[in-house]
């Protein structure tokens, strides 16, 4: 027989272009500003070349190591907190005939995608030294519990994150076959006893996943624990921004370190997790969903209540900005009585904001969906070593805190040849960095669902690869891409702590400014310009749930 | 339509050290229906998408009538290519699914109009050119994706085990309407199923396949009859293999010496002496006066045949079949048989698996 020589040739196609592309792009805008924010942690103003200064005086400073304390002790009490309020509510949710469900949920969801900081602003603006309730309860001679420091922390992650935890458990508890709690019913075990021993171990790792979200997320936040830690209670995000901005030109080398830390802190919780769950992954089929369990009279009430209570505390941080943006001040805040004047000022004083706010974050979505799909096809359809680091690399952003993120890109292009601080570039990459990996989870989770023969079928036809993708791939991808693009639009508008520390003086947000009102004591306007960002996430959310109908996962 | 002929030359297809087709070479006629049949994982759907141009050739040279199409993207093969599980596309309507190759090859629109009617028609399914894939049932969705290969008058059609996901009474249909149309049109089609019956009812020629090698290609008759070694013939129907001893020094009157029954009057295709096999379908086996001593094991009533499970002396297990016009009743679990074998319609391998009838 003769043996034809192995034919090998390279394939400079479409999707090499665009592999190519996306890895220079992810080099470019994440790997260098990343290593780059390492190699600055070791060098030091008071020394020559490179040094472990930075993280001696880290470990060995007192003010250092309190902010590390107090950050995971924060996320560890907000994870456990969100836990203990998320499981049982998705368990009544999930299990019985709860009064107004749809609304409940609704207000579930809006809760989570309030603007990070409004929390903490609104408590401040009921709890506050000046707060509503405060002179409330002063004027009858009763002293209110302060908002300030750690509990009131913890209390604001508390019911921002606590539909993280909410999200997960339901989905898990109606995935659960109800024959394997009726296997455990019929082995002898009691209602109570059954919870305990057949469905929460069960659904302890999609428990912990939700955990996991929430401390990741109270980790990286920087708006609630700067408004409510009043410079006292210190964390690691704040920390980052304080080196960078304090002081005489602040101490980029610190502010890297300082990243480092905090990078590698939410990366080893994430990490752990994996851990667990890869272990310990129970993959359900649910062929019968557990059924609705109806009740009536007040035990329905009774189940109703906690439930009801938590979703409108969750949701009372958005009530309380617009009521208040409508509320007369003066320098010593609200004074009463109802007016306009908050909007007008913002209007005038404030508008470039909030065309900011918009611009950027359009201009991030359009990256976002774009970058989405090629990136997702890429994972999922041309699996091999590059698509492996693709992957990774994707991925990367999601233990990246806002603030860190910011610092990164500081370092990275804030020298020539390329200058990108204070442009309305810098705003937008960090936008598109941090949240393309939903993007490309929600992407890839479509695309393995869908069989390949489809996009076989367009070629056999006689449509090249690239046309198919367009024509028939994101045209089948886009509404899924949709839905989650919308959400990450609410994040972009709403996103505050990459931005505090990109922003220049023509490309500052709304968020940004809500923030510096706040510190300034214009309440009014803050309300204003927070109601402004609660409109447009609460109609977001609406046009979501409409057009989703349960396609994309909020999670 | 411009059909081609397909020739395959040494064609291999590697996933690292694995070998998934292993070196085959084939030609296939040109209107000829021409079947790659064979287990999971044998290496025929490799194939299929390796001519598809969805997989690449590492080794040897596949062509459609003079030119190698190695090299030649999927999408400039000009193929069409119905899939397991249809692959339509959910956004367009059924009209709209049909003209999509048509569209991408420019054809005037006053041309595609009427041809997607046609080919419509052709597969019987006129009347839903509107609807969308959704309102669609599995056998409809199937007529629609091969509606849509063939509307482009592709030089070669493949397909990659069209009828696996439709219920077995659809199944059948759909093998008729299949085999008319290709018939009609004179395609030179390659088809793959792991179902024998299918492949039988169906084919011009059937290439039998294992481990990525070609085991025997044959008319559906000669591949049934003379399977040239055990594995096609264990494969294609059912068939008894029972140890033997030889004695043909004379090939046109050999003797075999099965379980220490003898069968004369056997041809070979060449001298042979010593132990070998032979393979006898159950319909070849009889109940006799002389023959193989056996007890029944289970006899099964199944309309026009029955069926014996039959313990043979040595042990082995063997099947008969009895048509129920030839059998004077059905006889009962636990009888002493005696098998008889038809000399003309056994199969004798030699110790290595080769034919030797």
């Amino acid at each position: 027989m003769i043996r034809l020589p192995v034919i090998k040739r390279p394939r400079f196609d479409f999707w090499f272009f665009v592999k190519a592309a996306v890895i220079l792009s992810m080099l470019f805008f994440l790997v260098y500003p990343f290593s780059t924010l390492i190699t600055r942690s070791f060098f030091s103003k008071n020394t020559d070349g490179l040094t472990l200064n930075n993280y001696a005086s880290f470990f060995s400073k007192k003010y250092y190591l309190d902010a590390l304390k107090n950050t995971l002790s924060i996320s560890f009490i907000s994870s456990f907190a969100c836990l203990l309020v998320g499981a049982p509510m998705a368990y009544l949710m999930t299990r019985f005939n709860i009064w107004g469900k749809k609304v409940i949920y609704v207000c579930i969801i809006l809760a989570l995608m309030s603007p990070p900081f409004l929390g903490a602003y609104s408590w401040i603006l009921l709890f506050g030294r000046a707060g509503f309730i405060t002179s409330l309860l002063a004027a009858i001679g009763i002293k209110a519990p302060t908002i300030y420091g750690m509990g009131g922390i913890i209390l604001v992650f508390t019911l921002h994150l606590f539909p993280y935890v909410y999200l997960y458990v339901a989905g898990a508890l109606s995935s659960i076959d109800s024959s394997l709690e009726e296997a455990g019913e019929n082995l002898g075990s009691s209602k109570l006893r059954r919870l305990f021993t057949v469905t929460l171990p069960v659904v302890m790792p999609s428990i912990l996943a939700g955990a996991v979200m929430v401390f990741m997320t109270s980790l990286a936040d920087f708006g609630t624990p700067m408004l409510l830690g009043e410079g006292k209670t210190r964390v690691l995000s704040v920390l980052v921004y304080d080196a960078y901005m304090s002081e005489i030109g602040g101490n980029a080398n610190m502010a890297s370190a300082l990243s480092v830390i905090a990078v590698i802190t939410s990366l080893s919780v994430l990490l752990l997790q994996k851990f667990y769950v890869a272990r310990k992954n129970y993959a359900m089929t649910s062929l019968r969903p557990p059924k609705v369990i109806v009740l009536h009279g007040w035990k329905r009430f009774l189940v109703t209540l906690p439930v009801v209570l938590v979703a409108f505390m969750g949701l009372l941080p958005q009530l309380t900005v617009v009521v208040s943006s409508f509320i007369q001040t003066d320098f010593t805040g609200f004074i009463g009585g109802f007016t306009l004047d908050n909007y007008q000022k913002i209007l005038s004083r404030l508008a470039t904001n909030i065309t900011n706010t918009y611009y950027f974050s359009a201009v991030a979505i359009v990256f976002i969906v774009v970058f989405g799909m090629l990136i997702s096809y890429i994972l999922v359809r041309k699996r091999g070593k590059i698509a492996s680091a693709m992957d990774l690399l994707v991925m990367f952003p999601y233990v990246i805190p806002g603030s860190v993120l910011g610092v990164c890109l500081i370092v990275a292009f804030n020298r020539q040849p390329i200058v990108l601080t204070g442009t309305a570039a810098i705003m937008i990459i960090s936008y598109v960095v941090r949240k393309l990996p939903y993007t490309v989870r929600s992407g890839s989770a479509f695309l393995y669902q869908m069989d390949a023969s489809v996009e076989e079928a367009s070629i056999s036809l006689g449509v090249s690869p690239m046309k198919t993708f367009f024509t028939v791939i994101a045209r089948l991808m886009l509404p899924g891409i949709l839905s989650g693009a919308i959400l990450s639009w609410i994040t972009c508008i709403n996103e505050l702590s990459s931005s505090i520390m990109l922003y220049g003086g023509k490309t500052s947000t709304i968020s940004v400014a809500i923030y510096q009102e706040v510190m300034r004591m214009s309440d009014g306007t803050a309300a204003a310009l927070a109601s402004i960002l609660t409109l447009t996430t609460v109609a977001s959310m609406m046009i979501f749930l409409r057009f989703s109908k349960g396609r994309a996962s909020l999670i | 339509m411009q059909s081609h002929d397909v020739g395959i030359k040494d064609a291999v297809k590697m996933y690292g050290d694995f070998k998934a087709v292993a070196g085959i070479t084939l030609d296939i006629k040109r209107g000829e229906f021409f079947t790659l049949l064979g287990p999971s994982g044998c290496g025929k759907t490799t194939l299929l998408r390796m001519i598809a141009g969805f997989n690449t050739i590492d080794r040897g040279t596949i062509s459609f009538g003079e030119n190698v199409i190695n090299h030649v993207p999927a999408h400039k093969r000009g193929i069409g290519m119905v899939f397991q599980n249809y692959a339509i596309f959910p956004h367009l309507s059924v009209a709209d699914n049909v003209a999509y190759g048509l569209k991408a090859r420019k054809v005037p629109g006053s041309e595609t109009g009427p041809r997607v009617k046609n080919a419509l028609e052709m597969v019987q399914i006129a009347e839903l050119a509107g609807r969308m894939p959704n309102e669609l049932s599995g056998g409809q969705q199937q007529r629609v994706a091969l509606a849509r290969a063939f509307v482009i008058e592709p030089s070669v059609l493949l397909m990659d085990e069209p009828l696996s996901n439709l219920d077995a009474k659809l199944r059948v249909q759909m093998r008729t309407t299949i085999k008319k149309l290709q018939r009609k049109l004179g395609i030179t089609t390659i088809y793959v199923t792991h179902d024998q019956e299918e492949a039988l009812s169906i084919s011009d020629r059937i290439a039998v396949m294992k481990d990525g090698l070609i085991m025997q290609v044959g008319e559906p008759t000669q591949i049934y009859k003379k399977p040239e070694n055990p594995f096609v013939a264990g494969f294609i129907g059912v068939s008894n293999f029972l140890d033997c001893d030889i004695a043909g020094q004379d090939p046109n009157n050999a003797a075999l010496t099965v379980a220490g029954y003898k069968i004369k009057d056997v041809r070979l295709s060449r001298p042979f002496t010593g132990k070998g096999k032979i393979a006898a379908r159950p319909e070849y086996l009889s109940l006799d006066a002389e023959g193989i001593k056996g007890t029944i094991e289970l006899s099964t009533f199944l309309g026009d045949f029955i069926e014996y499970e039959i313990m043979l002396e040595s042990g082995q297990a063997i099947q008969l079949n009895e048509y129920t016009k030839d059998a004077l009743s059905v006889k009962p679990d636990g009888m002493e048989v005696r098998v008889a074998l038809d000399a003309s319609a056994i199969i004798v391998y030699g110790e290595g698996g080769e034919v030797l009838t």
